[in-house]
């Protein structure tokens, strides 16, 4: 209880240093496009209920959705090819020719194939996290030390079992480091997805009062975003502590 | 009970090869105990492994009780240098595996384990992690996971290495006097003279790599009362240093 209590007051106090940072910076800049915290803040409290709370959802849903399949996906094959390194030596290259290529270059193909929906945002997202979360997840399984596997397959174990009892937990805590790598990544993109041919999300609501020169009610909309990226990062804590109670004694 | 028939083994890592153990030849019968001492790198690891069923011989063969040894034997149990606990399990979940894994019901589970954690005096430790014990605490849970399967061979690779002198000494008796209990075989790999005489009622001496049995040395005081202070005990520890100055050259 007094661990949370610190917590929530060194959160409190981040954010306040945060909120004086930017009041200062406006106050030096002395542009519209940078209003003061406190206006950006009432016009977030006014929008949010009338209208913002729904961008917000929809851009949530699409963050999570595509979060879950890359996750599904990536970490799978990611601890296979740590742990079957003839078939890794045969895949690795072609990870590592694809890693680097701009995924956000292929936006127009990928529009122009599934529409421009949620199905193509979503696409897009996964497409560029499951590369973060393969190579991280690969990675920890290859390092798994050998005494840990050796243990349980003298008890007899098969190899789902091994899976079951030693890679998984062993990973899990790399995975939950490349899910908040990913996470980050996921809102940035859809961000940038959802500022042309759409009516709905934060990036549109974004893009769409900055049109109109309403600089409040654009900073409400980033208020909002942040939010949504802190909200989900403590929504992975709460889940690493649930998983990983180990790493917190 | 175990066989060892020429069991020769080479290691392969693409065009490179390194002979690891040559012309094994072996017996190990019920109810004795065995310590295996060599010089480091002789390949004492991998005998013990292959007696575990975890490595296969690249010539010769195996027999477990006269059948050829594939895999690890259910009446097998091994402890490693490192203990081969699982960091994210606790005291009570890492001893259970074993078990566990055999399917035992969740009851006789409690049974055994209550029964073996008393004898191990770790009943208090039952809901800790790994990280949160002592090296001394973490190898008699790992002989607690060990002793759940009721093994009739136990084998043990440098099981105390990593420990000070006293908790060395102290595992010491408590694993004689569970040999004597539980009426196991025992096969100790120890680079430890002191350790070897004190265990082995019969001592295995390794030469350097290639690994190859040079002698075997009865130790018929073995397991007397107060050995470890008898002259016998120190000429023991003599021939043995002799032997491996010879055949580590």
């Amino acid at each position: 209880m007094n661990s949370n209590m610190n917590k929530t007051i060194t959160y409190f106090a981040a954010a306040l240093f945060l909120f004086v940072l930017w009041d200062i910076l406006a106050l030096l800049l002395r542009n519209p496009a940078l209003p003061r915290p406190v206006p950006a803040l009432i016009a977030f409290f006014e929008i949010f209920p009338q209208s913002l709370w729904r961008h917000f959802l929809i851009s949530t849903y699409r963050v999570l959705v595509s979060l879950f399949i890359g996750l599904a996906i990536a970490v799978p094959l990611g601890l296979y090819l740590g742990r079957e390194p003839k078939l890794d030596k045969w895949v690795s290259p072609q990870l590592y020719l694809t890693y680097p290529i701009p995924k956000i270059a292929l936006l127009p193909v990928i529009f122009a194939i599934f529409n421009i929906g949620d199905l193509s945002k979503i696409i897009l997202i996964v497409l560029i996290i499951f590369f973060q979360i393969i190579v991280t997840t690969r990675d920890a399984a290859q390092n798994i030390p050998a005494n840990s596997v050796l243990s349980v397959l003298s008890l007899g174990a098969t190899p789902g079992e091994i899976y079951r009892h030693v890679i998984i937990p062993a990973c899990l805590p790399e995975i939950f480091t490349a899910a908040r790598i990913s996470l980050g990544t996921a809102i940035s993109i859809l961000f940038f997805t959802e500022s042309f041919a759409t009516f709905d999300g934060l990036g549109y609501f974004i893009f769409e009062a900055w049109s109109r020169v309403n600089y409040p009610e654009m900073f409400a909309g980033i208020i909002a975003i942040s939010l949504q990226g802190f909200i989900l990062f403590l929504i992975l804590d709460f889940l690493q502590r649930r998983f990983c109670p180990w790493l917190y004694t | 009970m175990l066989t060892l028939n020429s069991v020769s083994l080479v290691y392969t890592n693409g065009k490179a090869s390194v002979n690891a153990l040559v012309d094994i030849n072996f017996q190990i019968e019920q109810g004795k105990s065995y310590a295996i001492i060599g010089p480091s790198g002789c390949g004492k690891t991998s005998l013990i492994f292959l007696m575990m069923g975890l490595l296969h011989p690249t010539k010769g063969e195996i027999l477990f009780n006269g059948k050829p040894l594939l895999k690890p034997h259910r009446d097998t149990a091994l402890i490693l240098q490192e203990y081969g606990l699982l960091p994210w399990k606790t005291v009570w979940e890492n001893a259970a595996l074993g078990l566990k894994l055999r399917q035992v019901d969740e009851k006789e589970i409690k049974c055994i384990l209550e029964r073996v954690f008393e004898e191990l005096e770790l009943t208090e430790c039952i809901d800790r992690y790994p990280s949160q014990l002592s090296g001394g605490q973490k190898q008699r849970v790992a002989l607690a996971r060990a002793l759940s399967l009721k093994p009739k061979l136990l084998l043990m690779d440098e099981p105390l290495s990593a420990l000070d002198a006293l908790t060395r000494e102290n595992l010491q008796e408590v694993i004689l006097k569970l040999i004597k209990r539980y009426q196991m075989t025992s096969v100790l790999v120890t680079h430890s003279i002191e350790e070897a005489v004190y265990i082995g009622q019969k001592i295995v001496i390794l030469s350097g790599r290639p690994g190859r049995i040079c002698a075997q040395i009865d130790n018929p005081e073995q397991g007397t009362d107060g050995y470890r202070k008898k002259t016998s005990y120190h000429e023991k520890c003599s021939e043995v240093r002799s032997l491996l100055e010879v055949y580590s050259q």
